[in-house]
């Protein structure tokens, strides 16, 4: 899987953005949170994204994970225009090729752990024999063994921030976004999450796109971008890390 | 597809138990109260048409004056002796007929007192009436030719003086005239009206008239008219002799009444269709509170799950999936409180009807108006908040306050 995207598509941009400007409001109170954003990422990056808050980072994510679309400007996800894609199509975009973890996880409430994993497998209709062992280990993956049939209410806040996790990844989807994954982690909870998230990268080719506020997150990453009013305002390769 | 969205909304219910139970509970009490109000209105209508069907469709009542409706009649002179004996004598096809008159008088034995309906009539008056010897004897022809004082009393009556004693035999007083109690009739209960048909006493016409009374008049005379043969024809003709025998010319209307069952029936289940219409209109009145519960649950958890739809369509749901799952949840908990609504509807039905004794009649159009009306109100709530949170882009919905 890795090897074959890697070739096929060195130079090609998995994900693409061009003049991407987004506005919330009409008139006086419109309020501009992308000014005409550019930014190219190919498969098997890992991308950390930073800035202050409401610098658009967030808006720029929201974006990429097709939870939203913009006002100006294109986004091509393999070559294919998202502008383009209806509602329906979009959908399966989502359900097939991305995974997020949002800020607020958005588990839904009263519902097992081991259910809301099972939810975008659910909707991949995958068969319900491989649905309970794919969900086990992805939550054995996040380190939540023996909290299976916990409700998120029931889950203390790094805890459902690791269901999230799971949740995105037990469908192994081309690209991962993550907003804020480590926000309700304590340190040693962070680096372990970044850990997994470094072995998605390097061993399964998820490319990865993660907003961040913390430098020693972004570390783990190949390349961090910059945002700052609504604009990119530095992009930057990292050196080649050395591996673990 | 079908079977997942089965798989989502069963687990959706199961999670929300207590918003489940609510929305089902307003279907619940207005398919209840619908059945249950119809239920008992139809088994009291059914009721009146049996209780006059079981006197007979070919009975005849003729009564001075003329009806103006339930309880009204216009007044004039009451009819005699004489009257009821050319009505026997000239017309054909007749089995019987009983010329009565009533008043309300006390009766009294030794210390005890009790103020009934005493009615004067012929031996025919029990057959007519289907009244039935329960001990003793009616009183005979002769008797009632010569004017003999016996009586034949009601159930109630008998409880009232006698308490445990056999009254068969004892000497009542009814204002002067003291007479023996030849019988006890057969208890009958309420009649449609609400009177109790078992507060009576019945002693000789002629002994009534001349012993009680001292009028020769005579309040009503009833007709049996043979099987086979038509009632209307039988009215016609004692409607032109009583004119004759009234005085009556042709530019004046009748001061007499002769009805058949089939009108009285008419005229009392009239009565009940108002009852029934009222409580049909307190059922619906129910089916719409019932309506307002579940559009009110169903309202008021469009924001939490406007966010759990922003949350299912940012996961990859498409709005088609999610929208079979919503109204597989809403068709699944509106069936499911209909099906509960009948059978506490019925169950309730049973009992009410043998409290108030009368007949269970099953209307099943009913039942299915009010599942259906309930149904439609629970899909219809459930279905369109939720395709207008589906059809948001799902950051939209997710931010849904």
């Amino acid at each position: 899987m890795k090897t074959k995207d890697e070739d096929k598509t060195e130079n090609v941009p998995l994900i693409e953005l061009k003049g991407v400007r987004k506005v919330y409001g009409t008139g006086i109170a419109a309020m501009e949170a992308l000014r005409g954003v550019d930014l190219s990422i190919y498969p098997g990056e890992f991308v950390a994204v930073m800035g202050p808050s409401g610098s658009g980072k967030s808006t720029c994510m929201n974006i990429l994970g097709c939870l939203d679309t913009p006002t100006n400007g294109t986004y091509c996800f393999q070559g294919v225009e998202v502008g383009q894609l209806n509602h329906d199509q979009r959908a399966l975009l989502r359900r097939n090729y991305l995974g997020f973890v949002f800020q607020g996880f958005n588990l839904l409430n009263r519902t097992s752990a081991l259910e809301n994993v099972e939810l975008p497998l659910l909707y991949r209709h995958t068969s319900k024999s491989e649905m309970h062992p794919l969900a086990r280990e992805a939550l054995e993956q996040v380190g939540l063994t023996g909290w299976e049939h916990h409700t998120p209410g029931e889950l203390s806040g790094g805890q459902q921030q690791r269901v999230a996790i799971a949740r995105a990844i037990v469908t192994r989807p081309v690209v991962l976004l993550a907003d804020e994954p480590t926000g309700n982690l304590d340190s040693k909870r962070s680096s372990e999450i970044m850990d997994l998230l470094t072995s998605f990268n390097r061993d399964l080719g998820i490319t990865i796109i993660m907003v961040t506020h913390e430098q020693d997150m972004a570390a783990y990453a190949k390349r961090t971008v910059h945002f700052l009013d609504g604009l990119i305002e530095n992009d930057r390769k990292q050196k080649e890390k050395s591996s673990c | 597809m079908l079977g997942n969205a089965l798989i989502l909304a069963l687990r959706e219910l199961r999670r929300n138990v207590m918003r489940s139970f609510l929305t089902m509970l307003g279907i619940i009490i207005g398919v209840a109260a619908v059945i249950i109000l119809v239920t008992l209105g139809k088994g009291a209508t059914r009721q009146v048409t049996e209780q006059i069907a079981s006197l007979g469709s070919n009975l005849l009542m003729i009564h001075p004056g003329k009806h103006m409706g339930p309880g009204q009649s216009s007044g004039a002179a009451p009819f005699k002796l004489a009257d009821a004996e050319a009505i026997q004598r000239e017309i054909p096809s007749l089995i019987a007929v009983a010329p009565a008159s009533s008043s309300s008088m006390t009766a009294i034995l030794g210390n005890e007192n009790w103020t009934t309906a005493v009615t004067g009539s012929t031996e025919q008056y029990f057959s007519l009436n289907n009244r039935k010897i329960k001990d003793g004897r009616i009183f005979t022809s002769n008797e009632t030719r010569v004017g003999v004082a016996v009586c034949v009393i009601g159930e109630t009556v008998r409880i009232k003086l006698f308490g445990r004693q056999n009254p068969i035999g004892s000497q009542i007083r009814l204002n002067k005239l003291s007479c023996e109690v030849i019988g006890l009739l057969e208890a009958k209960g309420q009649s449609t009206m609400g009177s109790d048909q078992d507060d009576i006493v019945v002693i000789p016409l002629r002994t009534f008239q001349r012993r009680v009374t001292g009028k020769e008049d005579i309040s009503i005379i009833q007709v049996s008219v043979r099987d086979g043969i038509s009632t209307d024809k039988v009215k016609q003709d004692i409607a032109r002799l009583l004119r004759v025998r009234r005085h009556l010319s042709d530019n004046e209307e009748d001061n007499f009444d002769v009805m058949d069952m089939k009108e009285i029936a008419k005229m009392l289940s009239g009565t009940t269709q108002v009852l029934t219409s009222l409580l049909s209109a307190v059922a619906g009145v129910s089916l719409l509170v019932g309506g307002i519960g579940i559009m009110n649950i169903m309202l008021v958890s469009v924001t939490e799950r406007t966010r759990e739809i922003g949350t299912r369509l940012a996961i990859g749901a498409m709005e088609r999936e999610v929208l079979l799952q919503f109204l597989v949840e809403a068709v699944v908990v509106s069936s499911f409180g209909g099906l509960i609504g009948v059978i506490l509807a019925l169950i309730s039905s049973v009992v009410l009807a043998g409290v108030l004794n009368v007949p269970f009649v099953l209307n099943v159009p009913i039942i299915f108006i009010a599942v259906l009306f309930s149904a439609a109100i629970g899909v219809i709530f459930g279905y369109f908040p939720a395709r207008k949170a589906a059809q948001l882009d799902p950051i939209d919905a997710l931010r849904h306050e």
